[in-house]
């Protein structure tokens, strides 16, 4: 009796000890290294200590306003700390939408008690897919408007906002439905960077998305439990 | 003799019955490839339409209760609002101008047969008179 218990206790105190092990070194810079940072970086130098060191700048998404189904702004502020996933489509679209749609229901799903991770669909058809238009698709879809942005806005800040996301988005007349989009679901993390883009029609493609996004959503509570330690 | 001959009779009618179902067979695949190829990106490819957004073909009452539209609706698209189990839809569905009555009737039956359903099948001539019906929308 005695004996089993003085060796329960020496097994709680090992798991104790692998535990802090675990956490100390899983907390280090690079805890999330496995996404990449997609895009053109650049390498700056600066001075630091009397020593010329070269910083990597990756490619960020620039400042965005745009306005959702329920005419609120939603602007990088909005998504501020958040990771994020976006995609281009129209409510007209006669090809892929429906498909990237019921495909990006599966990520809103997987993901609806999880405030940390939103969805922002932009409109490629501003003229066409007014707020009153994103919102009837938003309510047919039946998902909630602080999960799930529909966005329209400009036609040129849209077409422009895809290009920083690597996305085709463009008007062609000879292409059904008047544009030529591409499927794709772009993942973006805390600090808007780029860290994944799917194919949007590929079940299994977006399965990857699903595994993927909860290595974001970590490394940033890992990161804040940091901040939290080092300001005490 | 006698032999000979039954057995000849019966390998004449088994290649008769195999040129048949795989005529059959043909055609239900040309059904599911145009599906596949027109129809999934919204009806999805078990028919199960999204949310409130694109009705269903799996289990829709519209596939009985409009038997004689279908095939218009393809021809020529539809627009305004429908009902289907019950449910509003007003997105829209676009034209397949460019289907004639026999791919038009292959996919009718891939979708009368398939996703559960087993409704009546569709003879190309009964699509040709439904499309009659409606040709005036060809002249627009
Ligand atoms: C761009 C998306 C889209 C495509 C592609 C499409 N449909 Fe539809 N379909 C719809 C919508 C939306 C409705 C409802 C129309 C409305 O609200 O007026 C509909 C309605 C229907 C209906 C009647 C309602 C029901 O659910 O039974 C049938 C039958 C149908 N579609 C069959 C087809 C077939 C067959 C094809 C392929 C040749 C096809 N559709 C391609 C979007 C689409």
């Amino acid at each position: 009796m005695n004996r089993s218990s003085i060796s329960n206790s020496g097994f709680v105190i090992l798991l104790v000890l692998l535990a802090g092990l675990l956490q100390g070194c899983s907390g280090g810079p690079d805890a999330n290294s496995e996404l990449p940072y997609l895009g053109e970086r650049q390498v700056v130098q600066r001075e630091s200590g009397g020593q010329q060191v070269a910083d990597t700048v990756y490619h960020r998404i620039p400042d965005f306003a745009f306005i959702n189904q329920d005419s609120q702004v939603v602007t990088s502020l909005t998504l501020q700390d958040k990771v994020y996933v976006t995609d281009f489509f129209f409510t007209t679209c006669p090809t892929i939408c429906p498909k990237m749609k019921s495909q990006m229901l599966r990520v809103y799903e997987a993901f609806k008690d999880e405030p940390q991770l939103v969805l922002l669909s932009h409109t490629i058809d501003p003229a066409h897919d007014t707020v009153a238009v994103l919102r009837d698709y938003a309510e047919r879809l039946q998902v909630s408007s602080d999960k799930w942005h529909f966005v329209t806005g400009e036609k040129d800040s849209i077409y422009d906002i895809a290009l920083q996301y690597m996305v085709t988005a463009q008007e062609d007349q000879e292409e059904p439905g008047g544009f030529v989009h591409s499927g794709a679901f772009v993942l973006v993390d805390q600090n808007r960077h780029v860290r994944g883009i799917y194919d949007g029609t590929d079940p299994a493609q977006v399965d990857k998305l699903i595994r993927d996004i909860p290595a974001l959503l970590d490394s940033n509570k890992k990161k804040k439990k940091k901040q939290d330690a080092d300001t005490q | 003799m006698q032999i000979p001959n039954k057995l000849l009779a019966q390998a004449a009618g088994m290649a008769a019955l195999l040129t048949l179902t795989q005529c059959f067979t043909d055609k239900q695949n040309e059904g599911e490839r145009f599906y596949t190829q027109y129809c999934a990106n919204c009806h999805m490819d078990d028919g199960s339409g999204l949310r409130n957004l694109i009705p269903p073909l799996a289990g829709a009452d519209y596939l009985e209760s409009h038997r004689d539209e279908l095939a218009c609706i393809i021809k020529h698209g539809q627009t305004g609002n429908i009902v289907v189990n019950g449910k509003n839809y007003n997105q829209g569905m676009p034209a397949f101008e460019q289907l004639d009555k026999g791919e038009i009737t292959n996919i009718l039956n891939y979708v009368q047969t398939s996703f559960g359903n087993s409704n009546e099948r569709f003879t190309i001539r009964e699509v040709e008179l439904q499309l009659n019906k409606c040709r005036h929308l060809l002249e627009r």
